[in-house]
């Protein structure tokens, strides 16, 4: 009964979306008051219904009704209550029944917070997120449907895969999901501007929050999955530059650019028909971030072609969606007004600076992984685009771009002064400049490019600081005064601070893992030493132990540093028998912000066992540098400015008439 | 400046970026792409000992020998052909002997191929592309790989992060 309910549910938001995506429009058209207002209603309803459909599908998984398909393939019983919950979301069926909450969530809350937008455009924007809507629900009804029952009932389900017990499954894709997700309201808005056929800052005004808010879910679900993969897979790689990555990094980085022209947008009136493409291209990455984890495609461009009801089926919602939005945007573009004017050298140039590094880097992500997919279908021949590809092209794009974030934020708008901003930021280039010598100087001999990769990440984490220090005037005026220059910024000007500082933080961890690791990798015998980076770990011993689907070999280290016993490490190898699977818990140990790895490998056959020990200097300010970020879009999303800009709903209408 | 050179100034800017990053790709696509070969195409080939490629089929059942010092050797086939591969370190947990696997590395003098890396992927219904479609073309693929059959189900494929 659970599951047929819950089919229903799903059944009746579609009604609802196919209602809310003609409803609107019409009533915009006819200037119809009662028409346009039902979006609203019709997007807090199909909230109410796929969110009662997602409660359903948890309530099986949660009670193992191993009737239903979904259950089965991706349950069990023994499984502890949080996995159950989790396992929801942990195959295909269920991460899209995610994501269509999600998206169903975002369009309830424009409805529900949106008192204050022009009538018009909450109906437009309301409509385009039901098309999506409608879309996916359709594809979920027909193509993947969580609720199928099968015919005789097994007793026992098949089991998450392992890998996926984890904590990291119940933050990850939630929070990815938001951000690509939430990728969709800008979109709408873009869209709904299109057709109105009408943009102002005050749209901009609109769209900027919810763009942070959907970057700041993506940087926190990347980093998040990023140290998931860390720990979990064994062997301390925190990016693998694969396909399923590379999708959620191309909507981050368009999404990066769309945060930033916004601004511009919405501070200079500036740039609009770029911020709208922007918007579409944004969210249309992360529809084929959708479309290659879960068309198939990627597993084989053959198993595509031989089932290709799923993958065709998103492959149709990519090309109506994005193709739809792109033909509109080029009728409808060359009408809209053309903004503000600018110098190349201000702070909107460097804007357009970061915007065009962002989009050509995120075009070769995109090439990166897509070429090897177009070469495959149309010569057969194949091959791997991997990690050394993009370090040589990604990485100097990127190098450029850091050199540059800390001179937009001191540059005026509409006319910079570029030779006053290099002046101000000469402390932070005599910091850079020290850092790199003085590493030079210890690391004599090591690899060249690390000491100026750090000294670029001290120059940015300085130039951020620079830009605060000028705001408070600081040290050449009062201390206190300037302490309370700096309570009185706005809560934006300290987001940029963080946001950028993060991206030199994280720098720094990404070189010193990559260059000042060290590993021991062997077969260790109980009451053996292994010698890690200064460190070190005898194995005490290995012990069995059973869990509640699993059994474990765990092994015990005990960690010294200098003769001084430090704490005890116990990594362990758990093996799951419902899929014959076994998987690696790898055991860290933080000092500061470096971390000692341990995971253990197959027993040898002389009773040892293999053991892979890192010691991986400052690893930890790789997620802590996009935590960071993260906080900074948080401070500028509680700006004043973005809470209260907005107009009043009774004057908003005239006032944007007039902004015109 | 007018309006006209300002939009110059721009373009200008923008196609030195898009120029760059082209170079930067072309350059990248000479050195650092990794073509992917079967045992049989291998043998084909003659692939020259030193040149790096991945290699990928089935884990031989019964050529797995692990040897001191973390050493292990195995063969990956493809059903025609055999290729003998050697590798030190620990094998990703989803290694097993009658499974597929993708491996990196180049040909020594002897014709053994020393794989620096073995790769281990998120989940175990993720069969490694290229091995399932050379499987697949030479009639060695096994259901299991990629398709859970269900009755009443439709096939599940891909990765299921």
């Amino acid at each position: 009964m659970i599951a047929e309910a819950g089919h229903y549910a799903l059944v009746l938001a579609l009604a609802l979306a196919l209602i809310q995506s003609v409803a609107p429009v019409i009533g915009a058209r006819r200037g119809d008051v009662a028409l346009m207002e039902m979006a609203r209603s019709t997007a807090l309803a199909q909230l109410l219904f796929v969110g009662a459909s997602f409660c359903l599908l948890t309530a099986l998984h949660v009670t193992s009704d191993f009737s239903v398909v979904n259950v089965f393939e991706n349950s069990h019983s023994a499984k502890p209550l949080i996995y159950k919950i989790t396992g929801v979301w942990g195959n295909h069926e269920g991460s899209m029944l995610l994501w269509v909450s999600i998206l169903a969530l975002f369009g309830a809350l424009v409805a529900a917070l949106g008192n204050n937008l022009p009538l018009t455009l909450r109906a437009h924007v309301l409509a385009v997120q039901a098309w999506v809507a409608g879309a996916f629900y359709l594809f979920i009804l027909l193509t993947s449907n969580p609720f199928a029952r099968i015919a005789q009932p097994p007793i026992e389900g098949r089991d998450l895969n392992p890998i996926l017990q984890d904590i990291g499954l119940a933050v990850h894709p939630p929070m990815l999901y938001l951000g690509y997700v939430g990728f969709s309201i800008s979109f709408s808005f873009a869209v709904a501007a299109l057709l109105e056929g009408r943009i102002d800052a005050a749209w901009a005004r609109w769209v900027r929050p919810w763009t942070l808010m959907a970057w700041i879910f993506l940087t926190l679900g990347i980093a998040m999955g990023s140290y998931w993969a860390y720990y979990e897979l064994g062997w301390g790689g925190w990016w693998f530059w694969d396909p399923v990555e590379n999708a959620s990094l191309m909507p981050w980085l368009a999404g990066t650019a769309l945060l930033h022209s916004a601004l511009v947008m919405e501070k200079r009136n500036a740039l609009k028909v770029w911020t709208i493409l922007l918007s579409i291209l944004t969210f249309s990455l992360s529809l084929l971030g959708t479309f290659l984890v879960r068309s198939g495609v990627l597993t084989s461009v053959h198993a595509f072609a031989t089932d290709p009801a799923r993958g065709v089926f998103i492959l149709l919602i990519l090309c109506v969606f994005i193709g739809g939005s792109l033909s509109l945007f080029a009728l409808r573009a060359p009408q809209l007004k053309q903004g503000g004017l600018f110098a190349p050298i201000s702070r909107e140039g460097a804007l357009v600076l970061n915007n065009l590094l962002l989009t050509v880097a995120c075009a070769i992500v995109f090439f990166g992984t897509l070429y090897p997919l177009g070469l495959e279908v149309l010569t057969e021949l194949k091959i791997s685009v991997g990690a050394p590809f993009f370090n040589l092209t990604f990485g100097p794009l990127f190098a450029a771009l850091l050199f540059a974030v800390p001179f937009g934020p001191l540059l005026a708008w509409k006319r910079g002064d570029l030779l006053a901003a290099a002046q101000r930021l000469m402390t932070a280039g005599v910091a850079a400049l020290v850092a790199t010598a003085v590493l030079w100087a210890w690391m004599r001999g090591g690899p060249t490019l690390a000491p100026l990769a750090i000294g670029l990440a001290v120059w940015v984490i300085a130039g951020a600081l620079t830009d605060l220090a000028e705001r408070t005037a600081l040290f050449r005026i009062p201390l206190a005064l300037s302490l309370r220059r700096a309570r009185g910024l706005p809560r934006s000007a300290w987001g940029t601070v963080f946001a950028h500082a993060g991206l030199g933080v994280a720098l720094i961890g990404v070189v010193c893992e990559t260059t000042w690791n060290s590993e021991y990798i062997a077969a260790m015998k109980t009451d053996q030493v292994a010698r890690v980076g200064g460190y070190e770990l005898k194995l005490e011993g290995l012990t069995q132990r059973q869990g509640p689907n699993y059994r474990e070999t765990l092994a015990r280290f005990a960690v010294s540093l200098d003769g001084q016993a430090l704490a005890a490490m116990t990594p362990s190898k758990r093996s799951f028998t419902t899929r014959g699977m076994s998987t690696t818990e790898a055991a860290l140990l933080t000092r500061g912000a470096s971390q000692l790895y341990v995971s253990l490998g197959d027993a040898t056959a002389d009773g040892g066992i293999a053991v892979r020990i890192y010691h991986k200097p400052l690893v930890l300010l790789i997620w802590w540098g996009p935590v960071l970020m993260a906080f900074g879009g948080m401070l500028s999303l509680s700006d004043r400015r973005l809470r209260v800009g907005a107009p009043k709903p009774a004057r908003a209408a005239q006032r944007l008439q007039a902004a015109e | 400046m007018t309006r006209k050179q300002r939009r110059l100034t721009m373009i200008g800017g923008a196609l030195a970026v898009l120029a760059v990053a082209a170079a930067l790709v072309l350059n990248a696509m000479r050195d650092s792409i990794v073509f992917f070969s079967t045992p049989s195409m291998a043998a084909e080939k003659q692939i020259p000992a030193g040149k790096r490629f991945r290699l990928g089929g089935l884990v031989q059942p019964g050529s797995l020998k692990r040897g001191d010092d973390l050493v292990v050797n195995f063969a990956v086939a493809d059903g025609s052909t055999t290729l003998p591969v050697t590798y030190k370190g620990i094998l990703p947990d989803l290694f097993r002997e009658g499974q597929g696997v993708v491996a990196e590395g180049a040909l020594d003098g002897s014709g053994t191929f020393r794989a620096d890396t073995v790769l281990a992927k998120h989940d175990e219904t993720y069969m490694p592309k290229d091995v399932a479609d050379a499987l697949k073309k030479q009639g060695h693929w096994k259901d299991d790989y990629g398709v859970k059959p269900v009755q009443g189900s439709k096939p599940v494929q891909g990765a299921s992060k």
